[in-house]
């Protein structure tokens, strides 16, 4: 009966959700604003890839609240998970020697792509989001390949503010020059370089440190807080 | 021999590459909500993610697919199989 | 057109999941399902038939030859916003099954009043 009820209820909205899109025509054309930040982006901030400049610079203000919420989701992560401690030694496998082995060679191949990625976020494809997960990744395969490991939890702490402080100060810098919140104070230099773009390489190298460290916490605090007792 | 000429043409095997990915969206999806074993279920939304992600760079989208695989493929996946492991695997 | 179909149907399908499941994980699984179709549909619609990735990475390319850039930076946010609630919903789940020993709804009495 609640089955019925419920894809009775999914065909309306489905019904009405087609018949709303319907009107929408695929693959023309229909561009406004992105006409615009597509023209400009070159010659306005420097970066090449235009997802990047848009994400950084033109809606630097929506990233800094988008790295505030992901801050907070960590934070109320590691206060509903706090005192959750089980016995250290419950029924896990031991890793063995192969993937203790491969975890340790393959973790400084890992962070050093995560770090290329955000690096040249204005160049191509990526960005301080993508890089900070493929080295969240990495930490991931540290936990479940060494037994002992544990995060650094203060260190990552650490990194996390000073990556959150640059941020703001790259912002508030724009505030002293006399123009806007996060507006651009360094030169552009040459679109295709790595060294260009202004600001935008400093935040986005900001942003993924900061998303690294976020996210290897929060995998490490899921990790330790082991099965309940029995 | 003249039949294979005509209908291989690069068009139409996109768009039939792209009909038959949408096709396993939909299946891999319908598969993680009805499968009563959670893992398997949790591998159907991994499954979701992938497809999703090659779909993203058919639609010239290579920062949404590249963020896409690393956070939808791999990391969401980590976070429900921990759940999983301090949680019962079946659904009753 | 059949990108907005099929994405509309992996919408609906995760709202099947969040209305109709009783397991609290699939019910999460669910969420992440219609997070996945809204980020296809409002890519889809960015898309422009003949149109290139918005990079200059070469010197010979021009605004009109690109996709829209726009839905692409929104939902870049939107992933990532999405590991974010998808990670926060599954620590209550831990919690909760600390708490009460099963994920079934329909046994966690505290919830009904």
């Amino acid at each position: 009966m609640k089955k019925l009820l419920a894809a009775f209820l999914l065909g309306f909205i489905g019904y009405y959700l087609y018949t709303a899109f319907a009107g929408v025509p695929f693959g023309e054309n229909k561009m406004e604003v992105g006409k615009d930040y597509l023209e400009t982006t070159v010659p306005k901030t420097g970066a090449v890839n235009t997802v990047t400049s848009i994400v950084v610079n033109y809606r630097g203000f929506d990233t800094l609240g988008e790295v505030t919420v992901l801050f907070l989701a960590a934070t109320g992560l590691g206060a509903i998970l706090f005192g959750m401690k089980g016995k250290p030694e419950d029924k896990h496998r031991e890793p063995s020697s192969i993937l203790t082995t491969g975890a340790k060679a393959l973790f400084p191949i890992i962070v050093l792509l995560g770090a290329y990625i955000f690096i040249h976020g204005h160049l191509t494809p990526g960005g301080g989001f993508q890089g900070g997960t493929i080295i969240a990744t990495g930490v991931l395969i540290l936990i479940l390949g060494i037994k002992s490991f544990h995060a650094n939890h203060a260190l990552l702490s650490v990194m996390e503010s000073l990556a959150g402080i640059t941020f703001v100060v790259a912002g508030i810098l724009g505030l002293a020059f006399g123009k806007n919140f996060l507006e651009n104070i360094l030169p552009l230099g040459t679109p295709g370089q790595v060294l260009s773009a202004g600001i935008i390489p400093i935040i986005y190298i900001a942003v993924g440190f900061k998303v690294g460290a976020e996210l290897a916490g929060v995998l490490d605090t899921l990790m330790s807080t082991t099965r309940g007792e029995e | 021999m003249i039949l294979l000429q005509w209908t291989l043409t690069p068009e139409l095997l996109y768009q039939a590459g792209t009909g038959i990915l949408l096709f396993l969206l939909v299946v891999a999806a319908i598969f993680s909500v009805v499968q009563k074993d959670l893992l398997m279920a949790i591998v159907g939304t991994s499954l979701v993610s992938l497809i999703l992600s090659v779909l993203f760079l058919l639609l010239h989208a290579p920062d949404v697919a590249l963020t896409e695989a690393a956070i939808g493929v791999a990391l969401t996946t980590a976070i429900f199989l921990i759940a999983l492991r301090k949680t019962g695997r079946y659904e009753e | 057109m059949i990108y907005y179909i099929a994405s509309i149907a992996v919408m609906l399908i995760g709202l099947y999941a969040v209305l109709v499941k009783k397991n609290l994980i699939k019910i999460v699984i669910g969420l992440s399902l219609m997070d996945a179709g809204t980020h296809l549909l409002l890519v889809a619609i960015g898309f422009i038939k003949g149109g290139t990735a918005p990079i200059f990475s070469e010197p010979g390319l021009t605004a009109d030859a690109m996709v829209d850039p726009v839905p692409q930076a929104l939902v870049l946010t939107a992933i990532v916003i999405g590991l974010a609630v998808t990670a926060v919903a599954l620590a209550l789940v831990i919690r909760i099954y600390a708490q009460h020993k099963t994920l079934d709804i329909r046994k966690i009495s505290s919830l009904k009043w």
